[in-house]
């Protein structure tokens, strides 16, 4: 089997991944409507509120988690490849967790009642901030420990912000919404939040795809990469507008989902080769999966509690992360 | 020597007629000790129930201060005369200050705080969220032998009871679910059940079982399609997520029809005659849903 076809078959088994698991996120759910019920429901409308529950509540959040979870899967990607550094992923590096605080920002002064748009907008922000932070402190080398460090402080004050200003708010709740922003979910999410944040991801998507030939390049270092023709100046911008617009969109809607770009590039690398290019699809796809399948577990495991995405993805992506570590000590020190 | 000669007096001085008075006097210095203690003067309450119960209750001037939480709107359904009372916000230092000889707080009330002032020499009377009227019955009688003023809780419990008798009703059919921030669902053993029952209405979390309070999420209420959905009238300086529930589309579309009943908090967060306000309101909207059938 070639390099091309296997890498053919590992999208096309992905992509049968994510379609089984957005219809298996679309069947789950605490009222017990049968399978066949409900994609009736979903498609023609008759039960009222079986439609209701499909089209209102199961389908915005199905959709939420494809894209967030396709949004992280690629960011992650793109990073590592740009930074050169495995370690690399939105939530790792604080990008995720300043974007939570623009997000917090504008919705718990009420600003993103009057102007919606300001909350994906504000999220956006917040995240580009944070990616321009890493960008600095990695300098020209990339080097790991200097990247994750700045990652730490930066999710550090950014928490510490978000948490000071839930505590400030009037409203008795938003204190308690804490977890919400640091460890992300779907519950209940609706078609504005998915009208709201889509057209974001899908613009960060667009920039962070035209960065893969640049990203193939780039992995025989920079100065070859910019004596073969690439605009480096160009793949910075689009990397960073890329990650900003669709993890900040992603982030506004569905809290810091952590992880997810951190696993997905590192299980799939082996399966489709080092080349970027190739591994941007295949971790879109990948992260699509991973989330829709842990939004589906939180629905199963515990029903009734709300459980949150991130504590999901924490399990299985903690122990990854130390592994790596453990793997890149030498390079490290 | 002078410890004996005074027990040698005490043992030597009831004899003859003063024997008989004895009984007597004795008597009369109990009561005296007990309408003390029954009567407190400078009574301080740390809660927004026992706030509102002695309020309806105390004398002019024994009432010396209540929780801000009396002047709240939201929580308090007397506002207006809690703001004659200097406020307090349950910290022990303030209320010591006060020099209470006797402070009203509830069982949820910091029991830090409650163990402080107990330590600290002030007598502290506890009471339960109330979850029947016949609690808030027992409750504001309660209040009343505390503040030595039983006839007015009497009168207090009579405008309960007739307002009661006025608008108790048999099961109307309607069904209903309680349903607040979070979505969160009222069920079996609570107020608002109890209030619901009163008012004719079959709660839907307590037929399905549901004990105290538990999630209902959005999906569950449309399956579980109840007539009335009974919302508070939480609105808050800021927004926050929890009362996303409330603006979600699909439940703005299930209670377009007129199925959303709300009942502003204040009027049974605690219970007393201002919680008739709340069977009003909910009798009616199950009349209506009724008569729409």
């Amino acid at each position: 089997m070639t390099d091309t076809s296997r890498y053919r078959l590992v999208l096309a088994a992905l992509s049968l991944a994510v379609v089984l698991l957005f219809l298996m996120s679309l069947a789950t759910g605490p009222a017990a409507i049968g399978f066949a019920d409900s994609m009736r429901a979903l498609l023609s409308g008759d039960a009222y509120e079986i439609t209701l529950i499909m089209r209102e509540i199961r389908l915005p959040r199905a959709i939420l988690g494809l894209m967030v979870g396709a949004t992280l899967g690629l960011s992650g990607a793109v990073l590592q490849g740009y930074l050169r550094n495995p370690l690399a992923e939105p939530g790792l590096l604080g990008i995720s967790a300043t974007a939570s605080l623009g997000a917090v920002l504008t919705i718990y002064t009420g600003v993103s009642l009057v102007f919606p748009l300001a909350l994906p907008l504000a999220a956006l922000a917040g995240a580009g901030v944070a990616v321009l932070v890493v960008r600095a402190m990695a300098g020209g080398s990339g080097g790991t420990l200097s990247i994750i460090l700045a990652g730490i402080a930066l999710s550090a004050f950014a928490g510490a912000m978000t948490s000071l200003a839930l505590n400030l708010s009037p409203n008795p709740f938003a204190a308690m919404e804490i977890v919400f922003w640091m460890l992300g979910s779907l519950t209940d999410r609706s078609m504005i939040h998915v009208s709201l944040a889509a057209p974001f991801m899908v613009l960060g998507w667009v920039m962070l795809a035209l960065t893969a030939r640049a990203l193939d390049a780039l992995t025989l270092g920079a100065s070859a990469a910019a004596s073969l023709g690439f605009d480096l100046r160009r793949t910075q911008l689009l990397a960073v507008g890329g990650t900003a617009a669709s993890v900040g969109a992603a982030t506004a809607v569905a809290g810091a989902i952590g992880f997810v770009g951190l696993v997905v590039p590192h299980i799939l690398r082996p399966l489709v080769g080092s080349m970027p290019s190739r591994l941007l699809p295949a971790s879109a796809l990948g992260g699509a999966a991973m989330l829709l399948a842990a939004d589906i577990l939180v629905r199963l495991i515990a029903p009734e509690r709300d459980l949150k995405l991130g504590v999901l993805t924490a399990m299985v992506g903690a122990p990854f992360f130390l592994w790596l570590i453990w793997r890149s000590r030498r390079t490290m020190l | 020597m002078r410890v004996r000669d005074r027990i040698g007096i005490w043992l030597a001085w009831p004899s003859g007629p003063a024997l008989a008075v004895l009984p007597a006097i004795l008597l009369a210095l109990v009561c005296a000790a007990g309408a003390a203690s029954a009567a407190p003067a400078r009574v301080v309450s740390m809660n927004v129930c026992t706030d509102q119960m002695a309020m309806l209750v105390a004398a002019d001037g024994q009432l010396r201060s209540v929780t801000h939480l009396a002047t709240d709107p939201q929580t308090s359904a007397m506002v207006d005369e809690a703001k004659a009372f200097p406020v307090n916000h349950g910290l022990a230092e303030e209320i010591f200050l006060m020099r209470p000889d006797l402070v009203l707080a509830g069982t949820y009330t910091a029991t830090a705080t409650v163990n402080l002032l107990q330590n600290l020499g002030i007598r502290v009377e506890l009471f339960d969220p109330v979850n029947t009227f016949a609690d808030v019955r027992e409750q504001i009688v309660r209040v009343g032998k505390l503040l030595g003023r039983e006839g007015r809780a009497a009168e207090v419990v009579a405008e309960l009871d007739s307002g009661l008798k006025e608008l108790a009703t048999s099961s109307s059919g309607v069904t209903a679910l309680g349903w607040s921030s979070n979505s969160y669902a009222t069920g079996a053993g609570t107020f608002t059940d109890e209030v619901m029952k009163v008012a004719g209405l079959t709660n839907i979390a307590a037929r399905e079982g549901i004990q105290g309070g538990a999630r209902v999420p959005l999906e569950t209420l449309l399956a579980a399609k109840p007539d009335l959905i009974v919302t508070g009238s939480e609105t808050y300086a800021r927004p926050a997520i929890a009362q996303d529930n409330f603006i979600h589309p699909a439940f703005r579309a299930y209670v377009a029809g007129g199925k959303e009943v709300s009942v502003p908090d204040k009027y049974w967060v605690c219970g007393a005659p201002f919680t008739l306000e709340a069977v009003r309101i909910l009798r009616t909207a199950a009349e209506a849903t009724g008569a729409a059938r």
